[in-house]
This record gives structure tokens, C-alpha cells and sequence, in this order.
């Protein structure tokens, strides 16, 4: 669970900041798709580098369900029979969240691929430009709501996630706690942040 | 009897008729393991801010035998908070609202005229027994699986020889502080052991003494409490929080420490 997660947050990171480039315009935004697609040549042929973050990233997508689906039915088995009342005392909002939460981000992964990536599910056709298709797809309301909503869950999913990976691995303790919590909360909300720059800005028309 | 208020079983008082509490109970009975169980509804009167919980379970069976019926069946031993007996859900909080055990809690934590929901520690590890008794002895397993140290008997040792830093026995004794009670399962979401299995395992990880056994240890207990259908942690804080002597989620943290350097030394769980 948490090195399959740490795996994705640092390609977050990296999607996070060339998501930016949009801001520079559509040759920048293009051209840096196009960089992805090229990085190591001569060296390494065709999308070599594009297609080892693509493994790297299933496989860890992969294991991430594997390990999130194996915890839920081991918590299923370990109480079949629920509480007539149960109070929460201290779990997050997140915490909640994660299950349902990752099960929608999962979801959105599929529709954000076929609609940004290979351009089936997106009005401009896969004989467009990313940028192009970009602002066709933030320019549907509700596909923009679907992203809105799908990146605020994975902005919690993160603010837990992030605590608990420290847990597992073992780093945290007692005076690491807060510092480790708080910089949860400000990675998310920087992340996310970034990542919702870009829809809002074709909302008020800055990127057109 | 039946889980409805009209024909909920009244009981008489217990001090000064009028000046103590009113209380409708909603308890789970189950009179024993293969039966399916149910909340049942007693009012009880005039009872007194000053009695703990257990007490006025006490008071509440006097009645109930009283009557004829059969008392409610509820764990409990030393009644001063140190033998972790006395574990059940109160309102849906382990050890009710205070982070205490039940025996140490009190009824002024309640108004007069609440409704207090009593059920089992719900865990497949934990079954029922009866009413509200659940079988805990699947923490004696996982102790068994490494909770102890290789010593040589004889003469006590000379204390200084083996010096302890402060901070290693503050640390070691706040999770020594671990009674057993369950709280921390009842109340997780996973129904997961991992605090008790962490607090053990920290205990004896951080003194000199538990060092032999440090590896076998921490991995040994960990696939007990699996064997034994707990479930598995997520961190959610739960379980710290419920937990009557506060330990802390640090020693969660400090058991994934030992048994990711446990299994790198090579050490493997005994089938």
C-alpha cells in the first residue's frame, strides 16, 4: 500500500508541474507532450522512457487495488456483524474516504486516460493536439466536475495516505506525528492546487 | 422481553426515590454463542451520578433477578482499572464516553434520562460468550508468539549492569502500560489487533532484555494476530484514542519499523 502509493504521488508530482506548461501556451503544452514521447532518443528507440512510467505506473496501480481490496475483506471477515451503534472518536474525514474515495479516483484514472491520453472519450477525437484536447474537455461542465471532484478526493486520499505510508514504513513517532500531518495537508493542498489551475483557468477563459 | 420502550422490564430504585438518575438500557443479550442476539430495552430509576457503570450493571441484575430472569452476563474482575476485564461498548464508544475502562467510569458522565446502548467487543477474534462477555484469548496467543524473553534464572542480576536509557524505559513502560482490555479492536474500523500487538512488541523491542528475540518476536506475533482473523491496520486512530492508558500510535509505527528490518534480516514466522 504505501510503496505502490508512494510510486503514483511522485508521478503526481511531476504530472503536477508539466500540467503548468498549459499556462505557457498551446506550442509549449504540446511540445513538452512531445518531449515525453521522445526523451532519451537516440539512445533509447521510440517512447522507451514513456512506456516504462506507463508499466511502473499500472504496476503499482495494480498493487495498490490489490492490497486496498485484500485490507477491506480482511476487515469485512474480522467483523461480520456490525455495531447496533458506533460512534467515531477520532478518525478524518479522509480516513472515511479512503475506500469509496479511491474506488472513484480509480474510476476517474480510466475516464481521464480515454479522454486526455487516447482521446475517445474527448469531443476533439484522437487526431487532435493534447492541448486541444484539453481545452475541449475542460470546456464540458461536467467533465470539469467530475475532475474538480475526483482531484478533492485524491487530495484527501493523500492527507491520509500520506500519514499512513509513514506508519507502515515505520518513520513516524510521537514528535514526528504533527510535523508529519501537517506536511500532509500542505502537500495535498499544494498538489491538488496545481492540478486545479488548469481547469479553472479555461473556466474564466485565461487558457483558450 | 422485547426491544421496545412500552414493555421494557421496570426496576425499582436503588437510592432516595426521586433524586437519582432515570436511565433506559438498551443491552445486547445472547444467551450464548450460536443463537442469534438482540437489544433489549430496562428502564432503571434513581440512580446515582456517584456509582460506575459496572455498579449500575450491578444494580440493574439485582432487579433482574429480582424478577426471575436471567442477569446480564458482563466481564469484570479487579473494578479498579488495571486488569482490562471490563471491556464493552458504551454508546457506541469502547469504555463509553471517557477515555477510561468501564469499571472506572461513572454514571455523572450520563444525564438524567439518557438512553445508553451497552453491546459485546465485536470481532470475529472476539467471539460472544454470552450477552455481553466476548473470548479475548486470542491476545494470550499472540503473546504466547513472542511475548517473553529468554532470561537465565537464579539470582536477581545486579539493576546496574544492564543500564537502560530514560527515554527506552519511558518509552518501553508506556507500552507496558497495555492491559489488554480489547478497546483498541472494538474500536477500530478494521477490527485490527495492531495496537495490542504493537504495544507488546514495543515493550519488550526497546529494553536490552528483548533483544534476543527481537526479530522472531515482532514477526511471530504479527502472523498470530492474522491466524487469528483480526484485521488489518490502516492507520485511522481509532483504536488510540479509545484506548483506556493512551498508547500512542507511535508504537504502531515503531512494530512496522522492527518487522520491515526483521524480515530484511531474514527472520520468518513459525508455521
Amino acid at each position: 500500500m504505501a510503496v505502490s502509493g508512494i510510486v503514483m504521488v511522485l508521478y503526481l508530482i511531476v504530472h503536477m508541474i508539466g500540467n503548468l506548461k498549459a499556462f505557457s501556451g498551446a506550442e509549449a503544452f504540446n511540445s513538452y507532450s512531445g518531449w515525453i514521447r521522445t526523451v532519451g532518443n537516440p539512445a533509447l528507440p521510440g517512447a522507451t522512457t514513456l512506456w516504462v512510467i506507463r508499466i511502473v505506473l499500472l504496476v503499482a496501480v495494480v498493487a495498490h487495488f490489490w492490497a486496498a481490496i485484500s485490507l477491506w475483506r480482511q476487515a469485512k471477515r474480522a467483523r461480520p456483524q456490525g455495531y447496533v451503534t458506533k460512534k467515531p472518536v477520532a478518525q478524518s474525514y479522509a480516513s472515511r474516504t479512503m475506500r469509496w474515495g479511491g474506488v472513484i479516483v480509480g474510476l476517474f484514472i480510466v475516464y481521464h486516460v480515454l479522454d486526455l491520453t487516447l482521446g475517445v472519450a474527448n469531443p476533439e477525437g484522437y487526431d487532435s493536439t493534447p492541448y486541444e484536447r484539453l481545452v475541449a474537455s475542460f470546456s464540458n461542465p461536467f467533465a470539469t466536475a467530475f475532475y474538480i471532484i475526483a482531484l478533492v478526493l485524491l487530495g484527501m486520499h493523500l492527507r491520509h495516505g500520506i500519514w499512513s505510508a509513514t506508519q507502515t514504513l515505520g518513520q513516524s513517532n510521537k514528535r514526528r506525528e504533527r510535523t508529519v500531518n501537517a506536511f500532509a495537508l500542505v502537500f495535498s493542498v499544494v498538489l491538488i492546487g496545481g492540478f486545479l489551475l488548469t481547469p479553472f483557468a479555461v473556466l474564466f477563459g485565461v487558457i483558450d | 422481553m422485547t426491544a421496545t420502550r412500552e414493555d421494557a422490564t421496570h426496576v425499582g430504585s436503588t437510592v432516595e426515590p426521586g433524586r437519582g438518575m432515570h436511565l433506559t438500557l438498551r443491552v445486547w443479550r445472547q444467551p450464548n454463542p450460536s443463537v442469534k442476539g438482540k437489544m433489549v430495552t430496562y428502564e432503571l430509576d434513581d440512580i446515582s451520578p456517584d456509582m460506575s457503570f459496572l455498579e449500575m450493571l450491578d444494580v440493574l441484575n439485582e432487579h433482574i433477578i429480582m424478577e426471575g430472569g436471567d442477569p446480564v452476563s458482563f466481564d469484570h474482575d479487579c473494578r479498579e482499572g488495571i486488569c482490562g476485564m471490563c471491556g464493552v461498548m458504551i454508546n457506541g464508544m469502547a469504555h463509553g464516553p471517557e477515555q477510561t475502562t468501564t469499571c472506572q467510569l461513572h454514571m455523572r458522565s450520563f444525564k438524567d434520562g439518557d438512553t445508553i446502548d451497552i453491546e459485546p467487543w465485536r470481532a470475529t477474534a472476539f467471539p460472544v460468550i454470552k450477552d455481553l462477555a466476548v473470548d479475548r484469548r486470542a491476545f494470550d496467543r499472540i503473546i504466547q508468539a513472542g511475548g517473553y524473553i529468554s532470561a537465565p534464572t537464579g539470582t536477581a542480576p545486579e539493576a546496574h549492569s544492564v543500564p537502560v536509557p530514560k527515554k527506552d524505559a519511558d518509552a518501553a513502560f508506556d507500552a507496558a502500560t497495555c492491559i489488554g482490555c480489547g478497546a483498541c479492536v472494538a474500536a477500530c474500523p478494521n477490527a485490527s489487533s495492531m495496537l495490542f500487538t504493537a504495544a507488546k512488541v514495543s515493550h519488550l523491542g526497546l529494553l536490552p532484555q528483548g533483544q534476543p528475540e527481537r526479530n522472531d518476536r515482532v514477526v511471530n506475533m504479527v502472523a498470530q494476530q492474522d491466524r487469528e482473523g483480526f484485521g488489518g491496520c490502516t492507520n485511522i486512530g481509532e483504536c488510540s484514542a479509545a484506548c483506556p492508558k493512551g498508547i500512542s500510535m507511535e508504537t504502531i509505527s515503531r512494530l512496522n519499523h522492527d518487522l520491515l528490518g526483521a524480515l530484511r534480516a531474514g527472520a520468518r514466522p513459525k508455521s
